[in-house]
């Protein structure tokens, strides 16, 4: 099977499956290096406050403040103000999704 | 690989085309194949991500160690705050997951056939790989430094069977009262730009109690080095002038290593007498990579800063320590962080769906400098033209400042950088 033929058949495969695929969404992909310290899917580990469930405006309250340096931090000042404005509401609505 | 090896193994290939996967994978796993070589930073991240998020694609993890001792966290062996067993992780929660692994070396890749060979004589066929393999040492670029030397003055910079970093760990307990513990530390780039300071303050820790009239001197190929300014704060107040650290421009680079007599010998020729010598020497990609034609003249393998996909073979997506995507550093973060931008690339690619659209690479680097006293560094990067660039006015360092007043910071961090590990061990491994 030559790779262009495999693709398309692949693309057809996924397509006759009625697209079961769960690709991940931008919101999942961003808040991806948020497991590296809250735990899997932000449900807390050791020291690190969990943040699944956190309410969406309850987040972005928290986000902002850290970002302004208004609320005391040891990492989270410095990560916030990484991101923008739609990709803090893109984390905001996928942890506010999770229990 | 040169193009006859490759005809050749490529004739060699064609006849088991379609082994391999058991029946029960395939079942359901329709969609195609993603083959990761690897189970590290990167490679055991992405198998895991794209099992639980691609449902539809076969997984196959190759790693010829069966469990993984992580380099993060061994420093802590040296300072006496962990063991081998808290730093070693098996490959059993990743198979439940459906992932199938299998331990074995990659020993040759045909990126035109999308063929992997291994050394036990497997051929397995993909649509997308993944190359996470890390890094290899250079041995001979610090002149008498090769295998052998490795077992007298150990590098413990790779954890393989974690026999280096015990070694190390033995020869420091053993150092006579008031012995010279040396380092040679190499020049950018290299595997975890703040590992090496992060080891001697963890030496530092574990001396000041057991050998407190001993000396550590840090002989550097660099004049400066990440979190400069936090480790020698840390130093000075924790471990007063036990530590001492030679800068390139003070002839700091070690060139030759003669281990039978234990000596370190300096660019402009000064030897210094060792009792304990930790040679981290030079580096470049892991050899699957740079044997597969994959590497640059740099022996680090150039990528699509939006895909990780290798310059040289589009398929293949190379992420971790073995990839040259400067200013990203080498990092287990960052190499978990890239492991899911390329997969989601990588299988986007093969649903014929489209790629991430603007993809950002995370890491934070936590350093212990001494009990309860931690610090970090985060950096937030993204695609720029023709290349990455970090975000700009965002990360940094943790702020300087007197013990007194950092003192909660400090033991604070220390908390939550014992979370990061198991965090992102969980999100290898669980
Ligand atoms: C002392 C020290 C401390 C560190 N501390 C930190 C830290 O605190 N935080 C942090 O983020 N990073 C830290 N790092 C850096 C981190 O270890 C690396 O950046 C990370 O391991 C890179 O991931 P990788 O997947 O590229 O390589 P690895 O994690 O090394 O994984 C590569 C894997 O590929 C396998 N492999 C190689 N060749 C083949 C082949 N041909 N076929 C099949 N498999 C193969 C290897 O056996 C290995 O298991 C530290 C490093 C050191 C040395
Ligand atoms: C390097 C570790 C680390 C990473 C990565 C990280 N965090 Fe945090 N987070 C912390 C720590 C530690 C705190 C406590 C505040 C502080 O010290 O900065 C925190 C606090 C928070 C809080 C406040 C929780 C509360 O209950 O008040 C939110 C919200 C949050 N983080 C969101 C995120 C999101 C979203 C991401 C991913 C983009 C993320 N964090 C990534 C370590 C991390």
């Amino acid at each position: 099977m030559n790779a262009r033929f495999h693709r398309a058949a692949m693309t057809a495969v996924l397509l006759a499956a009625g697209a079961a695929q769960a690709e991940p969404s931008s919101g999942l992909l961003l808040a991806q290096p948020c497991a590296g310290c809250h735990g899997q899917d932000g449900a807390g580990q050791g020291a690190t406050p969990a943040i699944a469930g956190l309410d969406r405006e309850a987040f972005l309250e928290a986000w902002a403040a850290f970002r302004a340096d208004a609320r005391p931090a040891t990492v989270m000042n410095r990560i916030t103000k990484g991101y923008t404005e739609e990709e803090a509401a893109l984390l905001a609505d996928h942890f506010a999704s999770l229990q | 690989m040169t193009h006859l090896t490759r005809r050749r193994f490529g004739a060699l290939a064609g006849a088991s085309a379609l082994a391999l996967s058991s029946p029960a994978l395939l079942r359901a796993q329709t969609a195609g194949r993603l083959v990761v070589i690897g189970g590290g930073f990167g490679g055991a991240s992405a198998a895991r991500f794209a099992r639980i998020h691609y449902p539809d694609v076969s997984v196959t993890l190759v790693e010829p160690w069966d469990r993984f001792i992580t380099c993060p966290y061994g420093n802590l062996i040296l300072g006496g705050m962990k063991t081998l067993a808290d730093i070693t992780h098996s490959y059993d929660g990743l198979r439940a997951r459906g992932v199938e692994v299998i331990h074995d070396r990659a020993t040759a890749i045909d990126p035109e056939s999308h063929r992997v060979r291994l050394e036990g004589g497997t051929e397995l066929d993909y649509d997308k790989l993944i190359l996470s393999p890390g890094i290899a040492l250079r041995w001979g670029a610090i002149e008498g430094y090769d295998e052998a030397a490795a077992g007298i003055f150990p590098h413990a910079w790779m954890g393989g069977d974690g026999s280096q970093i015990t070694l190390l760990r033995q020869q420091i307990e053993a150092l006579p009262e008031g012995g010279v513990v040396g380092l040679a530390i190499p020049a950018n780039p290299f595997r975890c730009p703040p590992g090496p300071y992060e080891r001697i303050s963890m030496i530092a820790h574990y001396l000041k109690q057991a050998n407190p009239t001993a000396k550590i001197l840090a002989f550097d190929a660099k004049e400066g080095f990440s979190k400069q300014g936090l480790f020698q704060d840390a130093w000075a107040e924790l471990y007063g002038d036990m530590i001492e650290w030679v800068p390139s421009n003070q002839d700091g680079r070690i060139v030759r290593v003669d281990p039978a007599n234990r000596l370190f010998v300096s660019e402009f020729g000064t030897e210094h007498r060792v009792d304990v010598g930790n040679v981290i020497p030079p580096q470049y990609a892991a050899a699957i990579a740079r044997d597969s034609g994959l590497a640059d003249e740099s022996g680090w393998v150039p990528v699509d800063p939006r895909s990780f996909a290798a310059r040289m073979a589009p398929d293949i997506h190379v992420i971790g320590d073995a990839s040259l995507a400067s200013p990203l550093p080498k990092s287990g973060f960052m190499a978990n962080s890239t492991a899911k931008i390329a997969v989601a690339a990588a299988l986007a690619e093969l649903t014929g769906s489209a790629p991430p659209a603007d993809p950002v690479y995370f890491n934070t680097c936590y350093s212990h400098a001494g009990e309860d006293y931690a610090f970090s560094v985060v950096g937030i990067f993204r695609p720029a033209e023709d290349g990455f660039a970090e975000t700009p006015d965002s990360g940094g360092t943790s702020p300087r400042g007197p013990l007194a007043e950092m003192a909660e910071t400090r033991a604070l961090e220390a908390e939550y950088a014992d979370a990061w590990y198991a965090s992102i061990t969980q999100d290898m491994f669980s």
